[in-house]
C-alpha cells in the first residue's frame, strides 16, 4: 500500500495524477478462507480490520451484495458519543470513541474525525433528572460528560433558541469530545486497510445461503458461487434476520426505515451537535455546510430504504423552533436507511446456535459511532470463539433471560 | 457583453420597470423578468464563485437546473441564502448579493484554491490532513468549513408564514408545457378530477420557444386554447408557481407553491406547501438539455444552448454580442437561428458530427452563418468572461486550427429527460441508444397498493423529444392515467404538431475525444462543486468505480442543482475509464426533493406558541392569573409552583408542602388520565391490563392498580373505580393516558378482538380537584351537599353527588398522605367549581399547590412515581409491590416476563428509603457505588437513588432509590460519588417517611 500523504499528492499532482493506485483491489473469490465477514458495512470492515491487526488472521473474506459502505454506514448522520447510560453500552461506545481519536492515522485516510462537542438538550424537568443520571453514571464509567446550564448551552450553540415558549432549554448533557467523523471515510478507510493486508474485498457478491456440517458452519452459498469458509461473522445491519434465516436461527430484530436530511450548504453557523429529544430533532453542520438532520423512526417495518414524510416535517417542526434561523433554508436532499432495531435498543455481538458463526447486528439507529468498537470486540469473539468484557453482556440469549440493556431508558433517541 | 434587446420578449412587460440591487449596484429590469434575466440585461453574467476552487461562476441554464447563479436574497427577516437566480421573480426593490467569496465577487482570495487545484484533486482531503492528531480538528477543518458553505447564515427569526393544505385528485398532472397540457385535457375530458401543476409563473414550456406549430398555428394558440378549455372544467384545477418535488408512495406528492415569493410583505404566505393523494401521476416535467465536456466550459459566457435562447425569445435578452454555438446534435442550431434573427452576431456552429444533413442546419446555413462540422472547442479563452474559443477536430487530441473571437458561448450535448418523479418511488429506467439518454422504463413503473402503475411519463419527460411524438405520447399518458382510474377517455384526434425533421444526435462525452490530462483537467462536469472530468476518471483509477462510490469520492451532482446537468456526462466519462457501457454502470438514486424546498414551509404553522398543540386544563387560566410557573407534560402545561412576589421556586414548593400537610392544599388533578372501559368482559379484560385483580371490586369501591407491558417492566399505575356492574373507570398518569389508551386498544383490537369491551378517554371531559389536608373535610361541609363523612365515604371509595350546587364524583384516595378527596366535576364547570373551592377554603388556608410539591409529599410517603422510580427496567416486584401482583391470576400481561431468570433474581435492585448522614439532598441521578471495577475498567455500582428531595416536613433530604437486595440490608451506610469529587453517605430505610401507619389520611 502506498501510503498517503502531502508528498504523495506534490509527487502525484505532476503527472496529473496518473499514478494512484487502487484504494483496494477487486479479487474475484478463493476456494475458501479462515474467516468470512458477510456485510462489507462499517460493522463488517472493522471487524476483518481488526482480525487482521490485533489477531494475525488474514486469510479473510468481505463479502458484500452491493457496494462496500452502501448501507447504513454510507447513509447515517455521523454523530458519535459515548455518554451512553447502562454500563455495557458506555463501555463499547467509549472504546469505539477512543479508537476513532487515531482512526486516521491508524488506517493512514482522514476519515475527518471532529471531536468538536455534542449536546443533548434537556427542554422537561424529567429530562433534567435523566441527564444528571447520565453524568453520574458516565462519571462512574470513565465516560468525560458534564451537565452545563442554558448559558452556556447558548454559548456554544449562538443560533439555539433556548426560550422558546413551548420547551425552553433548561441545560443540556454535554459531551465534549464527542463529534461526528466523515462516514464514507470510515468504510474507505478500513477497506483499504484491509486489501492491503492482504484480505479479499469481493462486492456485488449477494449470500444466498449458509452451508454447514453437524451443526458447524463450513461456507456460504453466493450469487458468485460456493466459498468455504472456518469461521464466519455475519454483520449486514438490516438484513440480518435474513441471513440469520440461512444460518438456521432466528433473532429478535425488527427493520423499519430512519430518515435524515441535508440542507443547502451555508457558510459556518454552529460548531457543535445538538440533540433535541423532547421535540424529536437533531443537527450538525458538515464541513460542506450543509445542516445535517435526523429525526425518529417510523412505526412500521419496512425494506424500501424510504420513510414516511411527516416525519420529515416533524422533525423540521422540532428544528425550526429549536434553530429557527433554519426556517429560510433550504432541504436539499433526503434519505432514508432500514435499522435493525432490537427490542432493547442495544447490539448484538454473539455466538449462535451454528457453531464458529458469529453475528454483529442490532446497531439500530446509532452504530455508527460504535464501528471501531464494535470491530475490536468482534474480532476478539471471532478469533477466540468466546466474548471478551466488551462483548460478554451483548449475547444474543439475552433476551431470553430478560438481561436487557435498555437505553431507551435514557433517551427517546439513540443516534 | 450581454444587454437587453430592443424588441420582443414574450414573457416581459416592458412598461413595468422594476428596480433591484445587486452587490449594491442599482440596476433595472422588467416585470415578467427572472432575476437571472434581468441580470443579463444589465450584463452582469458574474454571478458568484464555486465551492471548492472558488472559480467565477455565470449564468448557465434558465431554470431549476442552473447550478451557479445563487445569491444570497433579501434582508433581516426576509433574508434568504442560496436563492435560484433563474427561478426567481424580479420585483420592485428586490436586494441581491452573490456568495461563498472574500471580500469581493470581483477578487477574491479563496482563488488561490484555484492555482492549487493541481493539489487539490478529488477526495485529496482522504489524503492528507492526517497529521498531526491535533491539526484536523483545530487547523484544517476549519480553513475547510470557512471556504466552504455558499450563502451566508440568516441571522433573523423568519418574518414570513407558511400554509400546508392538502389536495385530492384521480390524476395529478406535473408540468404545464405542451405535454402536461394535453394531457390533462384528455384525462378532463373523461371525467378524471385533475390537478395541474407547473413550476414556472407561465404556462406552456419550451414549445412557444422552440417554435414549435400546432394544428398549425404557433404553440403559443394551442396553450392559450388548452387553458381556455382546462379553466372552463369544474373537474380541472390549475396551479402555476407550484413545483411538484416528491413523489411517495401510494400516489402521495408533494408540492411546494410560492405564493408571495415574488409578493414580499403582502401579507399572504411566502410558500404553501400541497400534500397531494392522487390516484396517477403524470410525469410531464421536461427535458433539461446537457452541457459539453472541453476545457474552459466554466468560464461565465458558456450557457446552454436552449438557455440562450429562452433569454432571447422570451426576456428580450442577449447573454453576448458574439455567441459560438457549440453542439452535437441538431436543436442547437435554433439557438443559433434565434440569435441571427435577433439581429446577433454567430460567428459559427461547431458541430461535433462529421456530417451535418437536417433541416434546422440548413435554415442556419442559409442564414449565412458558418458550421464546422467534425469539430471542437478546444479550449475556452478568457478568466472572468468568455473572451474566444479556439478549435480544433473533434477526434483530435487538442490541437487548436483557429480561434474564433466571440462573448458567448451556447452549447449543446443532448437532452435528459426529467426523470425524478418517475424515480423517486422506484420507477426504473432504460438508456435509449439513439437519444443517448436514461428514460422510463415502461415495463417497469413504480408502482401503488394494488401492483399498478402508480406513475405515467409524457412527452419529453418520456424521452419523446420531437414536438410531434411529444404530444402524440401525452395524448396517450392522459388516456392511459383516466382509464386506469376506471374513466372512459373521449375519442379525438391528438394534435399535431409540424417541427422541422431532425437528424440524429451523436453523444459526445469529451470534446475532443482525444483530449489529454492537462484539458480533462480543465473540463467541468459539476459547475458548482467542481468536479472536473479528471475527477471522475481519478476516482475510477482508484477503485470508486461504483457509481455511488465515484459520486461520494468526487462529490459530482451533490451541489444544490443535484447533478441535473453533470449527472449522465459524468456517468459516461466513467463507463468510458471502466471500458463498460453506460446503462452498466448505472445511475445513482434520484431522492427528493426534484429542487431544494424551504424548511419553513415543511414546518409550516407550527411554531411558537403552537408549535405542537397546547393542552389546557378549564382552570388553567386562573393558573396563569395567578402567575404560576408551568412545566410541560406531555402536551400539557401544569404549574409546577405558584410563587409569591420574592419567592424562590424552591420556597414556593416548601410552603406549598407545609401549608397542605398543616392546613389545606388544592390541587389541579385535570389532567389525570380516565378512561372508561366497558361492557360484559371488562373486568377480565382489566385482569389481564393490570397485575392485580380488578374484576372483584366492588361498585363504589377504589383500588390502586399497576400496569406491565409484556417484559414484566411497569409500565403505568393509577386508581380504578368500580362504577357498575360492567363500568370501570380507570384513573392513568398525566402523562400515559393516551399511550395507555392506545395500549387499551392494541389489545382489543389485535388480539383480544372477540371480547365485548369498549374504551373512552375521557380525560379532557372532566376537571378534577385534589382538595388535600387536615382541613380537607370541613371545606367540603361547609360547601354542603353531600355526606363526606368518614363512615358515608370511607378511604378507597367514591360517591356521586353534588358539593355547593356543583354536580361530582368524590373519590377518597390521597397521593399525598393526608385526607384526600378527588372530585370530578364537568369539565365545563371546572372553573367555577376551582373558584368556588379557592374562595370557601380561604378560611381553612386553602392554597394551590403544584406539581413539584406533589413529588415531594409523595416521595415523603413512599408512593412510588412512574418515570422517576421505573424507567422502563423496573418490575412492580423490585419495587416491593408484591401485593398488587396477583399469585392467583393464570395470565396477565408482564406474569411470564417477570419470571425470567433475570427478573427474578435475587440479586436485583430493589426499592428503599435512603437518610443522608449528614442530613444533605443526595444529587438527582446519583450512583451508590460498590468496591473495585468490572471487566472494562468501570467502578462496579449498587444502586442509585430514583427521587431525591429536601422534605420540609422532616427539615432534611430524603430519598428512595434502587439498592442491591435493599430491602435485606435496613440500616446498612451506602455511598453516592458526586459529581466533580466528594461523595454522600446514606443510611438504607423503609420508603415511607412520613405517616407511616397512614393515620392521617385515614381520618
Ligand atoms: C438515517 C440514518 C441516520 C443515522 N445516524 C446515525 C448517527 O448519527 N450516529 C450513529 O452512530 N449511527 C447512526 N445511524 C446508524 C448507523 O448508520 C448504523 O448503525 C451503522 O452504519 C450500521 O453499520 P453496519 O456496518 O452494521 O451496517 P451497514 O452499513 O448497513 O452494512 C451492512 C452491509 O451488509 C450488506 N449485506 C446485506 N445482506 C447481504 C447479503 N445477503 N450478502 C452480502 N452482503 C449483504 C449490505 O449491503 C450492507 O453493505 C443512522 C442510520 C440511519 C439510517
Amino acid at each position: 500500500m502506498k501510503r498517503y500523504s502531502v508528498f504523495a499528492i506534490a509527487r502525484e499532482a505532476l503527472r496529473y495524477h496518473q499514478g494512484w493506485e487502487r484504494a483496494w483491489k477487486s479479487p474475484e473469490p478463493k476456494k475458501s478462507y479462515d474467516a468470512i465477514i458477510v456485510g462489507a458495512g462499517g460493522h463488517g470492515l472493522a471487524s476483518a480490520y481488526y482480525l487482521g491487526k490485533n489477531y494475525g488472521i488474514t486469510n479473510v473474506a468481505v463479502i458484500e451484495k452491493g457496494w462496500l459502505g452502501g448501507g447504513n454506514t454510507g447513509r447515517n448522520t455521523t454523530i458519535i458519543r459515548s455518554n451512553y447510560l447502562q454500563d455495557p453500552s458506555a463501555a463499547i461506545y467509549e472504546k469505539a470513541r477512543a479508537l476513532y481519536e487515531t482512526l486516521s492515522q491508524d488506517l493512514n485516510y482522514n476519515v475527518m474525525f471532529s471531536p468538536r462537542g455534542l449536546l443533548m438538550l434537556a427542554q422537561t424537568h424529567h429530562e433534567v433528572r435523566g441527564y444528571l443520571r447520565t453524568v453520574h453514571a458516565n462519571n462512574l464509567q470513565g465516560v468525560s460528560t458534564e451537565w452545563i446550564g442554558p448559558g452556556r448551552v447558548k454559548e456554544l450553540v449562538p443560533i439555539i433558541n433556548i426560550d422558546g415558549p413551548r420547551y425552553p432549554v433548561l441545560g443540556a448533557l454535554y459531551q465534549a469530545r464527542g463529534g461526528t467523523a466523515r462516514h464514507d471515510a470510515v468504510a474507505w478507510g478500513y477497506a483499504r486497510a484491509c486489501s492491503a493486508m492482504g484480505m479479499d474485498i469481493i462486492q456485488q457478491c449477494e449470500v444466498t445461503g449458509v452451508t454447514q456440517s453437524n451443526g458447524v458452519v463450513t461456507g456460504l452459498d453466493t450469487t458468485r458461487g460456493h466459498i468455504g469458509c472456518k469461521k464466519l461473522g455475519i454483520v449486514v445491519a438490516g438484513h440480518s434476520g435474513q441471513l440469520a434465516e440461512m444460518a438456521g436461527f432466528r433473532l429478535p430484530i425488527e427493520a423499519v426505515a430512519l430518515q435524515a436530511l441535508v440542507s443547502e450548504p451555508i457558510k459556518p453557523c454552529m460548531d457543535v451537535v445538538v440533540m433535541a429529544n423532547t421535540v424529536h430533532g437533531y443537527m450538525s453542520q458538515s464541513d460542506k455546510g450543509e445542516m445535517v438532520i435526523g429525526g425518529g423512526t417510523d412505526g412500521f417495518n419496512n425494506y424500501t430504504q424510504r420513510g414516511s414524510f411527516h416525519h420529515i416535517e416533524e422533525t423540521l417542526r422540532a428544528l425550526v423552533e429549536t434553530f429557527p434561523m433554519i426556517s429560510r433554508l433550504k432541504m436539499l436532499r433526503q434519505w432514508g436507511g432500514i435499522v435493525d432495531m432490537t427490542g432493547d435498543r442495544s447490539p448484538i455481538i454473539s455466538k449462535t446456535p451454528l457453531g464458529n458463526c458469529f453475528i454483529n447486528c442490532g446497531w439500530g439507529t446509532g452504530g455508527f459511532k460504535a464501528i471501531p468498537g464494535s470491530g475490536w470486540a468482534m474480532a476478539e469473539l471471532m478469533a477466540k470463539g468466546e466474548p471478551g468484557p466488551l462483548a460478554a453482556e451483548f449475547s444474543m440469549w439475552r433476551f431470553k433471560e430478560g438481561q436487557f440493556i435498555d437505553e431507551s431508558v435514557a433517551a427517546g433517541v439513540a443516534h | 457583453m450581454s444587454t437587453r434587446l430592443a424588441r420582443g420578449g414574450r414573457l416581459i412587460d416592458r412598461g413595468a420597470a422594476q428596480e433591484f440591487t445587486f452587490n449594491g449596484k442599482r440596476m433595472k429590469g422588467f416585470k415578467g423578468d427572472t432575476l437571472a434575466a434581468a441580470l443579463l440585461a444589465n450584463d452582469q453574467m458574474l454571478v458568484g464563485r464555486s465551492f471548492k476552487y472558488h472559480r467565477p461562476r455565470g449564468i448557465v441554464a434558465s431554470g431549476a437546473e442552473e447550478p451557479n447563479a445563487l445569491v444570497n436574497m433579501g434582508e433581516g427577516g426576509r433574508f434568504e441564502p442560496n436563492q435560484r437566480t433563474t427561478t426567481t421573480e424580479l420585483f420592485d426593490g428586490l436586494t441581491a448579493t452573490s456568495q461563498n467569496h472574500w471580500p469581493s465577487l470581483e477578487f477574491d482570495v479563496g482563488v488561490v484554491n484555484n492555482y492549487a487545484a493541481r493539489f487539490l484533486p478529488a477526495g485529496f482531503y482522504y489524503k492528507t490532513f492526517i497529521h498531526p492528531r491535533a491539526a484536523w480538528k483545530h487547523l484544517f477543518e476549519p480553513i475547510v468549513r470557512q471556504s466552504a458553505g455558499l450563502g451566508k447564515v440568516p441571522k433573523d427569526r423568519d418574518a414570513d408564514r407558511y400554509e400546508q393544505a392538502y389536495a385530492f385528485c384521480d390524476v395529478l398532472v406535473a408540468g404545464g408545457g405542451v405535454a402536461g397540457l394535453q394531457a390533462a385535457l384528455v384525462a378532463g375530458r373523461a371525467g378524471a378530477r385533475v390537478i395541474l401543476l407547473e413550476q414556472a409563473p407561465h404556462w406552456g414550456g419550451r414549445a412557444p420557444v422552440d417554435g414549435v406549430e400546432i394544428d398549425g398555428k404557433p404553440a403559443e394558440a394551442f396553450v392559450e386554447a388548452a387553458l381556455a378549455e382546462l379553466s372552463a372544467m369544474e373537474n380541472v384545477t390549475l396551479r402555476t408557481r407550484c413545483m411538484a418535488f416528491g413523489v411517495y408512495d401510494h400516489g402521495y406528492v408533494l408540492a411546494e407553491e410560492r405564493v408571495a415569493d415574488h409578493t414580499p410583505g403582502d401579507g399572504r404566505p411566502k410558500k404553501r406547501l400541497w400534500r397531494i393523494r392522487a390516484g396517477r401521476i403524470v410525469s410531464a416535467t421536461g427535458a433539461i438539455e446537457r452541457p459539453l465536456s472541453f476545457a474552459g466550459n466554466d468560464i461565465p459566457g458558456v450557457m446552454l444552448a436552449s438557455a440562450v435562447r429562452d433569454y432571447v425569445v422570451n426576456w428580450a435578452v442577449s447573454p453576448g454580442d458574439r455567441t459560438v454555438v457549440v453542439t452535437n446534435n441538431d436543436d442547437a442550431y435554433r439557438t443559433a437561428i434565434a440569435l441571427k434573427e435577433a439581429g446577433l452576431d454567430v460567428p459559427a456552429v461547431i458541430d461535433a458530427r462529421p456530417n451535418v444533413t437536417g433541416d434546422l442546419p440548413a435554415k442556419a446555413r442559409a442564414l449565412g452563418i458558418r458550421i464546422e462540422t467534425g469539430s471542437a472547442i478546444v479550449k475556452v479563452k478568457g478568466s472572468k468572461r468568455v473572451t474566444g474559443v479556439a478549435i480544433g477536430l473533434q477526434a483530435g487530441e487538442g490541437a487548436a486550427r483557429e480561434e474564433i473571437a466571440c462573448d458567448a458561448v451556447a452549447m449543446s450535448g443532448g437532452w435528459s429527460p426529467v426523470v425524478h418523479l418517475w424515480s423517486h418511488c422506484g420507477g426504473k429506467l432504460v438508456w435509449d441508444e439513439a437519444a443517448a439518454h436514461f428514460r422510463p422504463d415502461a415495463a417497469r413503473p413504480p408502482i401503488t397498493h394494488d401492483g399498478s402503475a402508480m406513475v405515467i411519463a409524457a412527452g419529453a419527460a418520456n424521452g419523446a423529444l420531437p414536438a410531434g411524438e411529444c404530444l402524440a405520447d401525452a395524448d396517450r399518458a392522459g388516456a392511459e392515467a383516466a382509464q386506469a382510474l376506471g374513466m372512459k377517455p373521449k375519442k379525438a384526434k391528438a394534435p399535431e404538431a409540424a417541427a422541422p425533421a431532425e437528424a440524429r444526435m451523436e453523444p459526445v462525452w469529451i470534446m475532443p475525444q482525444g483530449a489529454g490530462p492537462a484539458l480533462r483537467m480543465k473540463m467541468w462536469l459539476d459547475y458548482q462543486n467542481d468536479v472536473k472530468v479528471s475527477d471522475v476518471q481519478l476516482a475510477a483509477r482508484e477503485g470508486y468505480t461504483s457509481v455511488e462510490h465515484t459520486k461520494r469520492y468526487t462529490t459530482l451532482g451533490m451541489a444544490t442543482d443535484q447533478g441535473k446537468l453533470s449527472n449522465i456526462n459524468g456517468l459516461a466519462v466513467l463507463a468510458d475509464s471502466l471500458n463498460a457501457e453506460i446503462p452498466q454502470v448505472g445511475t445513482t438514486t434520484f431522492r427528493p426533493p426534484y429542487t431544494p424546498v424551504t424548511i419553513g414551509a415543511l414546518a409550516g404553522e407550527s411554531r411558537g406558541d403552537i408549535f405542537q398543540p397546547l393542552r389546557r386544563t378549564p382552570m388553567h387560566a386562573w393558573h396563569e392569573a395567578q402567575g404560576a410557573y408551568f412545566e410541560p407534560v406531555g402536551l400539557w402545561r401544569r404549574p409546577y409552583c405558584y410563587p409569591r412576589a420574592g419567592e424562590t421556586h424552591e420556597q414556593a414548593v416548601h410552603r406549598e408542602v407545609t401549608n397542605t400537610r398543616e392546613r389545606l392544599g388544592l390541587l389541579d388533578a385535570s389532567t389525570l388520565g380516565k378512561i372508561i372501559v366497558k361492557g360484559p368482559d371488562a373486568g377480565r379484560f382489566l385482569d389481564m391490563l393490570y397485575t392485580n385483580v380488578m374484576s372483584s371490586l366492588p361498585v363504589g369501591k377504589c383500588r390502586y392498580g399497576l400496569m406491565c407491558n409484556e417484559q414484566g417492566f411497569l409500565s403505568d399505575d393509577g386508581v380504578v373505580a368500580r362504577i357498575d356492574e360492567d363500568t370501570w373507570l380507570c384513573h392513568t398518569t398525566s402523562g400515559g393516558a393516551d399511550r395507555i389508551h392506545a395500549w387499551m386498544e392494541d389489545w382489543l383490537q389485535c388480539e383480544w378482538w372477540d371480547w365485548k369491551v369498549y374504551t373512552a378517554n375521557v380525560t379532557e371531559q372532566y376537571a378534577q380537584v385534589a382538595v388535600v389536608g387536615p382541613n380537607a373535610r370541613k371545606l367540603l361541609e361547609k360547601l354542603g351537599g353531600m355526606d363526606v363523612s368518614r363512615e358515608a365515604l370511607p378511604f378507597m371509595q367514591w360517591a356521586d353527588g353534588e358539593l355547593g350546587g356543583f354536580r361530582c364524583r368524590v373519590y377518597r384516595i390521597s397521593f399525598s398522605g393526608e385526607l384526600s378527596y378527588e372530585i370530578a366535576v364537568p369539565a365545563s364547570e371546572g372553573m367555577a367549581f376551582w373558584k368556588a373551592l379557592n374562595d370557601a377554603g380561604a378560611e381553612f388556608g386553602a392554597m394551590p399547590y403544584g406539581t413539584e410539591c406533589l413529588h415531594v409529599m409523595r416521595a415523603e410517603k413512599g408512593f412510588i412515581m412512574i418515570g422517576d422510580e421505573t424507567d422502563g427496567t423496573v418490575t412492580p416486584l423490585d419495587l416491593c409491590l408484591d401485593w398488587a401482583v396477583s399469585k392467583k391470576k393464570a395470565d396477565f400481561l408482564g406474569k411470564r416476563g417477570m419470571q425470567r431468570t433475570y427478573l427474578a433474581n435475587p440479586e436485583r435492585w430493589k426499592l428503599v428509603g435512603l437518610e443522608t448522614l449528614d442530613g444533605s439532598v443526595i444529587p438527582d441521578g446519583a450512583y451508590a457505588v460498590a468496591p473495585g471495577v468490572n471487566g472494562n475498567g468501570q467502578r462496579n455500582t449498587e444502586g442509585r437513588v430514583t427521587s431525591t428531595y429536601y422534605s420540609p416536613t422532616l427539615k432534611r433530604g430524603i430519598a428512595m432509590g434502587l439498592v442491591r437486595r435493599g430491602p435485606e440490608r435496613m440500616g446498612e451506610t451506602v455511598e453516592f460519588p458526586k459529581v466533580g469529587g466528594g461523595s454522600v453517605k446514606a443510611r438504607i430505610v423503609s420508603p415511607v417517611f412520613y405517616d407511616k401507619d397512614g393515620e392521617k389520611q385515614n381520618v
